[in-house]
């Protein structure tokens, strides 16, 4: 397949559309990954495919069905956070359930879960693009805000406190910030996509990243540069763009641990 | 709180967690004190502390803070880094601490990564971003654990130099130190 298709008016939204994922999630995995929270992203996402195949049987926009799932979820992710891992756990393997059982049964649900499990980026439109840039705007006007008040909580708790900041009001906030993001972007690039783009480019920016600041610009480059290679790759051999990314993210993954061995001989650290 | 310079004062407070560990006892914190908490391990200094923040359950008595008082607490567990990449200035600024002022020693590795320092050192960074954050008091854990004596030394220069504005509470098993810089202090039995 020629790659100058690429540019054709109708891969141009799916590229956009990927792109603002590509940028915001790693971010977000970088505040998930302080908090020790990535799995709750794989949760999310989860949940975000049972909600989009729900709004979808219900007639409404598979992105609202998502959001409304992901979001409730996260209201109540509080209670969950207590139970540990185990809470998250239950509510992926719960999403995946749902999700699938939809997909058998429902015929209407069966085109769009094949996209959303497949990450077919490709058959997004321009609806995908308007909520996604939304998205960007509120990430882009809170986060900034929000950063230093997770940051301060997570490194200086007693200190928080002594503030007399509620830490919860900003977990939730961050909470909600995440489901959405994660709701949206399920809807675009699939579960799978949009978890990889959450948790590897973080991984490898902790490892890699000077400072804080530095790490974010790090996981973003490395984010970017694997939605770019998997967006031309998928589309050169013709496969879903899902899997395609998540392997590249894992290729990347398996760099970033070996290069600084290779090029600065540091030693092993865990992943 | 009738006296101008009174920051905060404590009333019969009985505090712990399960169950009551210190108190009940009665003290307040002027600008210009520096106060040392002493007792043997178990007296509940560290609780009193927590206590003063709402980090710990008041079981009687009460903590009244002058309207507008901002206090920082330096935590006597070391930071949990796990790895996350915050370099020290980027430590020093959650709290509003000034890196400018850092000492000579340890000023060149500010920039570096915490999880890429010694323990002493990151020990002084924690320490820093409390004591030099802009509040008025400060309550300070175990400051001197794992810092050299330079560091120790500073400390107590910077101490001294906070106490006209500041009230600061300071426990530490480094009774020279304590000596060094309270102006009084309030012992725990066991």
């Amino acid at each position: 397949m020629n790659l100058f298709h690429i540019l054709d008016p109708m891969f141009r939204w799916p590229l956009l559309t990927g792109v603002i994922f590509a940028a915001l999630l790693p971010v977000l995995g970088m505040y998930l990954r302080l908090r020790e929270e990535w799995l709750a992203a794989l949760a999310f996402a989860q949940v975000a495919a049972a909600g989009s195949l729900g709004g979808a049987i219900l007639g409404v926009p598979p992105q609202v069905g998502a959001l409304a799932c992901t979001c409730t979820a996260a209201a109540f992710k509080s209670w969950l956070a207590r139970t540990g891992n185990n809470g998250y756990a239950l509510l992926m393997i719960t999403g995946w359930a749902a999700a699938i059982l939809m997909l058998a049964n429902v015929p209407i649900a069966e085109h769009l879960g094949h996209a959303l499990f497949d990450g077919q980026l490709y058959f997004t439109g321009v609806s995908h693009l308007v909520f996604g840039a939304a998205f960007l705007l509120v990430v882009a006007a809170v986060l900034p805000w929000l950063s230093r008040k997770l940051l301060l909580e997570r490194m200086f708790p007693d200190f928080f406190r002594a503030t007399g900041m509620s830490a919860w009001k900003f977990h939730l906030i961050f909470d909600l910030l995440v489901a959405a993001g994660l709701a949206l972007a399920t809807a675009s690039i699939g579960v799978m996509g949009a978890f990889g783009l959450v948790f590897v480019p973080s991984m490898i920016a902790y490892r890699l990243g000077p400072n804080w600041r530095g790490a974010l610009w790090v996981a973003t480059g490395i984010s970017l540069l694997a939605y770019a290679a998997a967006f031309a790759l998928a589309f050169a051999v013709d496969q879903p763009f899902g899997p395609v990314l998540v392997l590249v993210l894992a290729g990347l993954a398996a760099f970033g641990y070996l290069a600084p061995l290779v090029l600065w001989r540091r030693t092993p650290a865990a992943l | 709180m009738e006296n101008g310079d009174c920051l905060l004062r404590v009333e019969d407070l009985s505090a712990g967690y399960a169950r009551p560990v210190v108190g009940p006892i009665s003290f307040s914190v002027d600008r210009g004190d520096v106060i040392s908490v002493r007792g043997p391990n178990g007296s509940g200094k560290s609780t009193l502390l927590n206590a003063l923040v709402g980090g710990a359950h008041i079981f009687s008595g009460a903590v009244h803070r002058r309207p507008g008082v901002r206090i920082s607490h330096q935590q006597q567990a070391a930071l949990q880094l796990d790895n996350v990449p915050l370099s020290g200035r980027e430590l020093l600024a959650l709290t509003g601490a000034d890196a400018r002022e850092l000492p000579d020693w340890i000023a060149p590795l500010v920039g570096k990564r915490l999880d890429r320092l010694s323990g002493g050192q990151l020990q002084f960074m924690q320490v820093w971003a409390c004591l030099k954050a802009p509040v008025d008091v400060v309550l300070l854990d175990e400051p001197t654990n794992n810092v050299d004596p330079q560091g120790v030394h500073h400390l107590q220069i910077q101490i001294g130099a906070m106490k006209p504005t500041h009230g600061i509470l300071v426990i530490s098993h480094d009774r020279a130190f304590l000596d060094s810089i309270s102006t009084r202090s309030i012992d725990l039995d066991a």
